[in-house]
Order: structure tokens, then sequence, then C-alpha cells
């Protein structure tokens, strides 16, 4: 059960029950998982539901537009990241489900700002592994 | 309030960028301290909890060869991790051991060599105490997290970067005289607020540095407490919680949930209420962790922490001292080693041996060690 390790700008892991969130990437779309017998949402996906302890799952999408909830700029990065800097971590809300990413640096430092209207959107990065940013909505 | 758990011995290493020797030798700088507080001998422990986070250690299960260089054979020992919170959970699981009979005399020892592996390094093994499925792929590090927090903050409750400034300022002028911290400079407001950028709002005074160090803490029953040690200090209250790890599982960022709920725990198993606390250390890894810090533990309404330090509130002779050692940003963060350190602290202001940082007559203080980015919050109150 391989095909995580395409998901991000670096991949810590390969092996997960819902490495289908990739597949979803590649047809360009988001999603989250919801538990069919007690109706619980998660984001990131889960294979297996905390509040009633079922594993039968089924995939939703997580859609726009979103609100900036908070946000960072870093001038440093950690191994494997150096040449990316800077860019810019955020956590968006998408009508109530949560979701953590990068800022687009299509957006300007100056038009950043907490509650901003935002989108994801999926993208391919040139080593092959596939990932998602926040646009502006 | 009850008085069945003391601590009758504390000890601490410098805190330096490189220690000059093994992780094993480091460890024993603070046990041998400790050992000479408590006027003891190592027959005299009945158990040792080694802890510290193993991502920096290259000898694996560090808890074997420390005890044997303790001199702690054949007594049982045993590793506890939390990251930067490990010794105050281990201090948890020795309350545990003594007050349930099992032991009477257990050795906490807290230790961390960071400079085996470089900074880089270090931000990436510390990124991946975050989620590595759904965070770390992003490139994560622990500054960009607490950044995230202060971000918040500041949109929550009108914070600034000047506020954070002001808590270096303070962390600075302690830190000048603490001889055992890794940086002893004065920092002027206007060089905290115009130093470099690591991840905004945080610039390189926001943040601790890493560093090598080691932490020893005897703690022992109330009956051989009372016939060995001439100023026990009591644990009156600990208070642990958790928050998701996952940053989308969080209610909100302008403060940390696991600090909260371990604080309403260890005040009401203490019986006080943070205006109660005479003298604090809490988990400043950040000048936004100490600022979130103030409200979390109810020394200031929620979004009015901003308002204590403005005011020169939390120095020594304002309503309620913090971080009077210097804190992590000035003793640096050897992770595994901090929350011995901070609980050093408290004890010696508990016993009036405090030196130069004396809060006068101190009853009773509270250490606040968080591990991870509000993953594992820790709260123990201390009495006299």
């Amino acid at each position: 059960m391989m095909g995580f390790e395409k998901f991000g700008h670096k991949s810590f892991t390969s092996q997960t029950k819902v490495n289908a969130f990739v597949a979803a990437l590649e047809s360009n779309e988001l999603k989250g998982t919801k538990c069919i017998s007690c109706g619980n949402t998660y984001f990131p996906p889960r294979a297996d539901c905390c509040g009633c302890l079922g594993s039968d799952m089924v995939w939703i999408n997580i859609e726009g537009p979103g609100n900036l909830l908070s946000y960072t700029r870093v001038n440093y990065a950690p191994t494997g990241f150096e040449k990316d800097v800077p860019y810019t971590l955020a956590l968006a809300d998408f009508n109530g489900t949560k979701v953590f990413g990068r800022l687009s640096s299509a957006i300007a430092k100056e038009e950043t700002m907490v509650v901003m209207s935002l989108k994801a959107a999926v993208v391919n990065l040139p080593d092959g592994q596939i990932t998602y940013e926040f646009i502006k909505a | 309030m009850s008085k069945d758990v003391a601590i009758i011995g504390v000890g601490q290493s410098a805190f330096v960028r490189s220690y000059q020797g093994s992780i094993r030798e480091l460890a024993f700088e603070a046990f041998r301290e400790a050992m000479q507080d408590a006027g003891i001998s190592t027959g005299d422990i009945d158990a040792s909890i080694i802890c510290s986070a193993p991502e920096y250690d290259n000898q694996r299960s560090p808890s074997g060869i420390i005890a044997e260089y303790l001199g702690l054979n054949p007594q049982p020992t045993f590793a506890v991790e939390s990251v930067c919170s490990s010794s105050t959970t281990g201090i948890r699981v020795g309350y545990s051991m003594i007050k349930s009979g099992l032991h009477d005399l257990v050795l906490i020892l807290g230790f961390q060599k960071m400079s085996e592996i470089s900074s880089a390094d270090s931000q990436e093994r510390m990124g991946r105490g975050a989620d590595i499925m759904w965070e770390a792929p992003f490139g994560t590090m622990m500054p960009a997290y607490y950044a995230m927090h202060a971000q918040a903050h500041f949109a929550s409750y009108g914070s600034t970067e000047k506020d954070l400034a002001l808590i270096r300022v303070k962390a600075s002028k302690y830190g000048i005289l603490n001889e055992k911290a890794v940086y002893r400079k004065e920092v002027k407001l206007e060089d905290a607020l115009n130093a470099g950028m690591v991840a905004s709002p945080l610039k390189r005074f926001d943040c601790c540095a890493n560093a090598d160090g080691a932490s020893c803490i005897i703690m022992a029953s109330q009956a051989r407490a009372k016939e060995m040690a001439k100023k026990p200090v009591w644990v009156l209250g600990l208070g642990s919680a958790t928050a998701s790890m996952t940053l989308t599982g969080r209610d909100a960022l302008n403060g940390l949930t696991c600090a909260r709920v371990a604080a309403e725990k260890a005040y009401a198993m203490a019986g006080v209420t943070p205006r109660d606390i005479d003298v604090a250390e809490v988990h400043d890894c950040f000048t936004i962790a100490e600022l979130m810090a103030y409200e979390n533990l109810g020394f200031a309404g929620p979004g009015q922490g901003a308002e204590l330090i403005r005011a020169g509130e939390t120095y020594i002779g304002g309503k309620i001292p913090v971080n009077v050692d210097g804190g992590l940003l000035s003793k640096g963060h050897p992770i595994g080693a901090t929350g011995g350190s901070q609980v050093r602290t408290i004890v010696q202001q508990l016993r009036g041996e405090a030196g130069a940082i004396q809060v006068p007559n101190a009853a009773i203080g509270l250490v606040h060690n968080i591990g991870g980015v509000g993953v594992y919050g820790n709260v123990i109150i201390l009495g006299r």
C-alpha cells in the first residue's frame, strides 16, 4: 500500500490507509473523510473514527472559499526545504474544517492578513511530488 | 493541600552551546550537584527515571548507560519522553511511584546533548515532533509553529512585536545573573525589535537557543523527606494535559489548551489560585510562549497578558515574577533537561536560596513546562 510518499514537498512516510488522498489530488481535488456510522468528518483524512470506533469512511470534498486563521513567513527552513525559502505556512478554515498548508507565493506579503479569503489549489512540483497550496479566492 | 511527596535535592549542569564530553558525563554534573544538595548516597536511591528526547541521542536506550555511570545499579531505571517537557513528566511519574508506596526515594535525571547534530538537522528532527504525514511535508519547524500562534494572538488581542521584545528584555536582565545560562548578554528593546526575522513575527531574540545540559531532581516520601531534608519543598499540585498534535485539531491558536487544562488541574489539586503563586517558571522557548502562559495560567485574563509585561508586573517586585532565572530564552533549552532546571529554580526560591534573583518570602511557586508546540502540558505547584 505505497503511494503516500508522493505527497508534499518532502515526504516522511509512504504507507497509510488513506493514500487515496494522493489520487484525489491528482484529480485536482482536496479531500477529507467522513464516518458513515456517526457522521464525524475529518481533515486531515483518517481511516478510523475515534468517535464511534468505526472504519467505514467515505471521501468528502474540502471546498472553498475559506479564511486564513494564521500564518508565518519563514526565512529559515529545516533540512530538505532550504531551496524553498522564504515560504509562508498557513492554517485556514473551510466552513469549520481546518486545513494546514502553504500560502501561494503569488500572494504578496503586504496583502497577507488573518481572515483573508482563500481557496485550495493542487500543485504539481517539478520533481514529481504533488501538494496543495492556498490561493486567493 | 497534601504534603506527601517532597523534593529534597536539585542539581543542574551549566547549559552550554557545545558540551565537551559524553552524555553520561553531562548527566553526572547535574547528578553530583543534586546528590550533594540532598546529602545522600547512591544506595539511598530506590529508582531512577531518565528523561530526554531520543532523536538527539546517538546512544540508544540511554537510561541503561546513565544509570550505570551514576552508580544506580541494580535499582530500576527507565526512560520517560514528552519532548521538551520530558523531565516534568518524569517528576509526575516519580511522584506516582512514591505516593503509591512503591518507592521512597526517586531520582529524575533530564539531559540533552543537542550539539551532536547540526541546527538544520535539529530543526528537521524537531519538526518531526509534529505531524509527519500532514504538516512536516510542508517544511515545518518549531519557530514556525510558535510564530503562527503569535500571529493568531496578535490578530485576536492586539498584542504586538514590541510586547514580545519586552519579554526578551526581561529574560536578558535575569540571564546576566545566571552563571549557568548560555546567553548572558543584555538585550535592549531595539536590539530585539531590529533582529533578523526567523519566522514572522518571531525574530532572532524571540527564540531560545539550543543547548547541551542536564538537570537532576531527587524526590522523597514524606517520612524520608522529614528525616533527611532541612528544607523539603513539597509537591502541592500536579496537572498534565494534552492537545491535538496536528494544528487542524485545535480550537484556536491564540493560547495553548494543554497548558490551561494542566493549570486548572494543578490549582485544583493544590487548593490554590493563580493569585497565590509567588514566583513562576514558564516555558518560554519563544517569547510568545511566555505571553500565552500568562493567560493560560490565569495570571492575566485572555488577551490581557501583554498588559503584565508592559507594566513590568512579571519582574521581581511585580505582581507575579516570571522566569527570574532568565528563562529558556537566556538559559538555553536542552530539551530533556529543561523542566528539571525550572523546578530547581523554584525549589531554590522556596528555600530562600536564590541569591540575587530571590523573590522575597516566596512560599508557593509554579512550573509550566510544555512539550512540542502545545502537545504536552505539565504544570507543577510547589510549596515550602
